[in-house]
């Protein structure tokens, strides 16, 4: 079967129930893609189908048959939000920040608070307790860190 | 510029940012293997008969007879086995160890096992066998008790809680140079070391463990790996060939250590006017199965239960006890969210009880610098039990808001806590901790065992140098841990990273700087070769413990905070939702603030869970909800605003003044939730507070 991954055309012979995840990992050694849980609960694995995100554990590769998939390597490691995540400390482990930035590459140009959240809500992150990844997120967009997402103080 | 004090740029940014970072799952060695555990299903028993009902071609397969050396985990004691020989004490205990190189032929390997079953023990309650028994006793409790115009008790109880880190835990075994190498996602490389050792006694000795990037621990790495890369190391040498295990979410669940279950009970004498004279407590932790690190976990919990208050007269009574259930382990905290969730709910009471505003019986009884812990130990200037108190009644508008509130769908409710940095008592000073700094072509490398692990290692180790030393953050790099190229810093635990290990490399660049005499370190790298420098951490001398009696001097210093939970309850469906966090901690000093800020944010978020979502559901020992789906941790639309407050007040024993921060921040959430529920009349007194939970609650009268 063939399908556009990271922007070029590639074709595999693979058993179609194939995870994407395994796909990605094994046979193409897109190793940025991570796998947390295995049921989608985690969001960990997430990448772009036709610019949707998606857990691709629970995909079967058939199913992007003709799409276009996009993983966290398509970035190159030059994207905004990357440096972002880093200067903001959205990444602690590392291991959930992969799918959490693909999963906010999926939010309109001027989202707020609850506009994040509710993109995020299917990505966990155990070490961070979000607000550090709100921060990435609302500067990436230029919007204004509200209650919950501001400053600290150092008394 | 400093570097400490600062949020420079995190060593290991980029490669988490762009998913190059290498995990455990994604490395491969050629010819590598999988391996698969074969486990018990039965709680309690023995093993009558194993029958392998799969064709054998390409299977690499071990069990107990495989062992080189002793079958035994070795931990504090020596009474886990790495394989069942024939008794079972728990669910999911690992009896049989497969490796096939296609996954698929792998799963599908079917081991049929029978047992004689026995009847298991759940209860704590009632389980005869101690794995620790702890006294506390500072004066005489029975006459304070006695003398005492109010007595107030109490019963409290806490959950499992299960760690969650996003990657689970895996390990990669792979033969070389007449020995073995793990790689794996480990805290503790010289931990699973030892373990090893143990494993594979003397026809084995060349071992070294390496820690691959690490997606996350929380304590749940630190005992646990030891017995993964032991099978991994078993598979390895049978089959001559690299074997790679990586547990599933499922197993990951149902089979690795948890945070202890407790029971803890309190018996309080007070004067009228609300100061405590008595303080009688009772400290019962679930051990499971085996002892792994429940004396010590139990230990942190005890010293910890009277909480950040003054009382002359304590006694703290502590017993862990064994159950037919899987071990219960590190997490986050090592006891103290247990004993401190009991003591602040109990403190709560106590105002209601007394009609004083739990802020004034806070004021009144708080620890101030001179006073006396539980174990004796009298606090230096570094105590800040009152200072974050005010920061956060001041901050929230707390009394304003308790009365605006009442009666309303929205309430307010505090904690106060603390927690000991470092090791225990004589913990550091037997642990004997070096770390080394060796000098590069380009500027030096920081060579110790401390793991990264997401809190920022590399990054807050490589600040303290950079300032010790006085050259660019860019000069300076951190080893990857190699238990055969770094020094043993210890294990990365008990919020000892930064104070203790942090401590050595900035006196280990003290003498390198010495010893350059001026030169840069390129300059001298030229002119003079390779230098190490290597010290060992000398903790402060007036740090007095007896560990038979459990007084003294428990920890160095210790860290303060008060967390301040607003949260609205639906009145239809009981579920409580936190609306804000305000969270003001006190930790020394923040050596990078972004990272300190990262940290308490985190550990309110698992606080947060621990205290209203994460509930294990224990049937016939196992977790029957062992998914993501049905144990849940909080997601972005379970966590409410954060206000972080990091206060300031330096120890002089840490790098740059800086204090443990790790487990702190777990400490407070789960009270101040509990304590709001109270301010609504609703007698919660257990936690997780799920709505279940509050909807059988009875009114406060």
């Amino acid at each position: 079967m063939k399908f556009t991954l990271n922007g070029e055309t590639r074709e595999i012979a693979v058993n179609p129930a194939t995870r994407l995840i395994d796909v990605l990992r094994e046979e193409f050694g897109l190793t940025g893609t991570k796998e947390g849980c295995g049921e989608g609960e985690c969001g960990a694995c997430t990448v772009l189908i036709d610019g949707e995100p998606v857990c691709s554990c629970i995909i079967p590769v058939s199913q992007v048959a003709s799409a276009e998939v996009t993983t966290i390597e398509w970035l190159n490691g030059g994207h905004p939000l990357q440096k972002l995540f880093m200067d903001e400390v959205g990444a602690q482990c590392g291991i959930c920040t992969p799918g959490m930035i693909m999963a906010a590459l999926s939010l309109g140009p001027a989202p707020t608070l609850d506009d994040v959240r509710t993109a995020l809500a299917g990505n966990l992150c155990r070490c961070t307790g979000y607000a550090a990844i709100y921060r990435a997120v609302l500067k990436w967009r230029g919007m204004p860190l509200e209650d919950g997402a501001g400053g600290a103080v150092v008394a | 510029m400093a570097a400490v004090g600062s949020s420079v740029a995190r060593k290991d940014g980029i490669g988490k940012a762009t998913g190059g970072a290498k995990y455990a799952d994604d490395i491969t060695f050629p010819g590598m293997l999988f391996g698969r555990t074969i486990r018990s299903t039965i709680p309690r028993g023995r093993i009558r008969s194993i029958e392998l009902d799969f064709d054998r071609t390409g299977f690499t397969i071990v069990d107990y007879r495989d062992v080189p050396g002793k079958n035994a985990v070795d931990l504090m004691s020596q009474d886990q086995p790495f394989l069942v020989e024939r008794e079972v004490r728990h669910m999911a205990e690992p009896i049989l160890l497969l490796a096939h190189e296609d996954r698929e032929k792998l799963a599908a390997a079917r081991v049929k096992i029978e047992y004689e079953e026995d009847t298991p023990l759940f209860d704590p309650e009632k389980s005869e066998q101690v794995f620790k028994s702890i006294d506390i006793v500072k004066g005489d409790v029975v006459a304070a008790l006695a003398r005492a115009d109010v007595i107030v008790e109490g019963t409290y109880r806490t959950g499992h809680q299960e760690h969650i880190y996003i990657e689970p835990n895996g390990v990669i075994a792979v033969p070389e140079d007449g020995g073995v190498a793990i790689h794996g996602s480990v805290q503790c490389p010289f931990y699973v070391l030892k373990a090893l050792r143990c494993l594979l006694g003397s026809a084995h000795p060349n071992v070294r463990v390496i820690q691959t990037e690490t997606g996350g621990g929380f304590g749940g790495k630190e005992e646990y790996p030891s017995m993964i890369a032991g099978h991994a190391v078993l598979l390895a040498l049978k089959s001559g060939r690299p074997v790679k295990i990586i547990y599933d979410r499922v197993e990951d669940m149902i089979a690795t250590t948890k945070r202890h279950p407790a029971i803890v009970r309190h018996r309080t004498g007070l004067t009228r006017d609300g100061r405590l004279v008595a303080m009688d407590i009772d400290v019962l932790f679930d051990g499971g199965a085996y002892v792994t690190l429940s004396p010590t976990v139990l230990s942190r919990g005890c010293i910890h239960a009277a909480g950040p208050y003054r009382c002359d007269d304590t006694r703290i009574q502590g017993r862990a006890v064994f159950t037919n259930t899987p071990p219960n382990g590190a997490f986050r905290g090592f006891g103290a969210p247990q004993t401190e969730f009991a003591v602040e709910v109990h403190m709560e009471r106590i105002a209601e009880q007394l009609g004083i505003d739990p802020v004034e019986l806070r004021r009144i009884n708080a620890l101030r610098p001179g006073d006396r812990t539980a174990t004796g130990q009298i606090l230096r200037d570094d105590c800040s039990a009152h200072m974050v108190l005010e920061a956060a009644v001041k901050r929230t508008d707390f009394a304003r808001k308790r009365e605006q509130y009442k009666g309303t769908n929205r309430t307010i409710g505090l904690s106060l806590f603390f927690h000991g940095a470092g090791f225990t008592g004589a913990g550091e000073r037997n642990l004997k901790s070096k770390a080394r700094l060796e000098l590069t072509p380009n500027g030096v490398r920081i060579a110790t065992g401390s793991t990264e692990i997401g809190q920022g290692t590399r990054t807050m180790h490589a600040q303290i140098v950079t300032d010790a030393l006085g050259i660019p953050y860019e000069d300076v790099e951190v080893a990857q841990p190699d238990t055969s190229k770094v020094a043993d810093s210890g294990p990365t635990v008990a919020s000892r990273t930064c104070m203790v290990v942090g401590k050595i490399l900035e006196e280990c660049a003290h003498e390198l700087k010495e010893k350059l005499g001026g030169l840069s370190p390129a300059e001298y790298y030229v002119r003079n070769g390779p230098l190490t420098v290597e010290r060992m951490y000398e903790p402060p001398d007036w740090i007095q413990w007896d560990d038979n009696t459990y007084l003294g001097d428990a920890y160095a210093t210790y860290g303060w905070g008060c967390d301040v939970v607003e949260l609205e309850l639906d009145p239809d469906t009981y579920e409580a939702r936190p609306v804000k966090v305000t969270a003001v901690q006190e930790f020394g000093r923040p050596i990078h603030p972004a990272l300190a800020r990262g940290q308490i944010e985190g550990g309110t978020a698992q606080g947060l869970g621990y205290a209203l979502l994460e509930r294990v559901v224990m049937r016939n020992g196992a977790m029957a909800n062992s998914t993501l789906t049905n144990y849940t941790i909080p997601t972005t639309l379970d966590m409410p605003e954060m206000d972080v407050v990091m206060l300031e007040n330096p120890y002089p024993g840490g790098p740059f003044g800086a204090k443990g921060l790790g487990e702190l921040p777990m400490d407070g959430p789960a009270p101040a939730v509990v304590n709001a529920l109270r301010h609504m009349g609703l007698d919660v007194r257990e936690i997780p507070a799920t709505p279940e939970l509050i909807a059988g609650c009875r009114t406060i009268a």
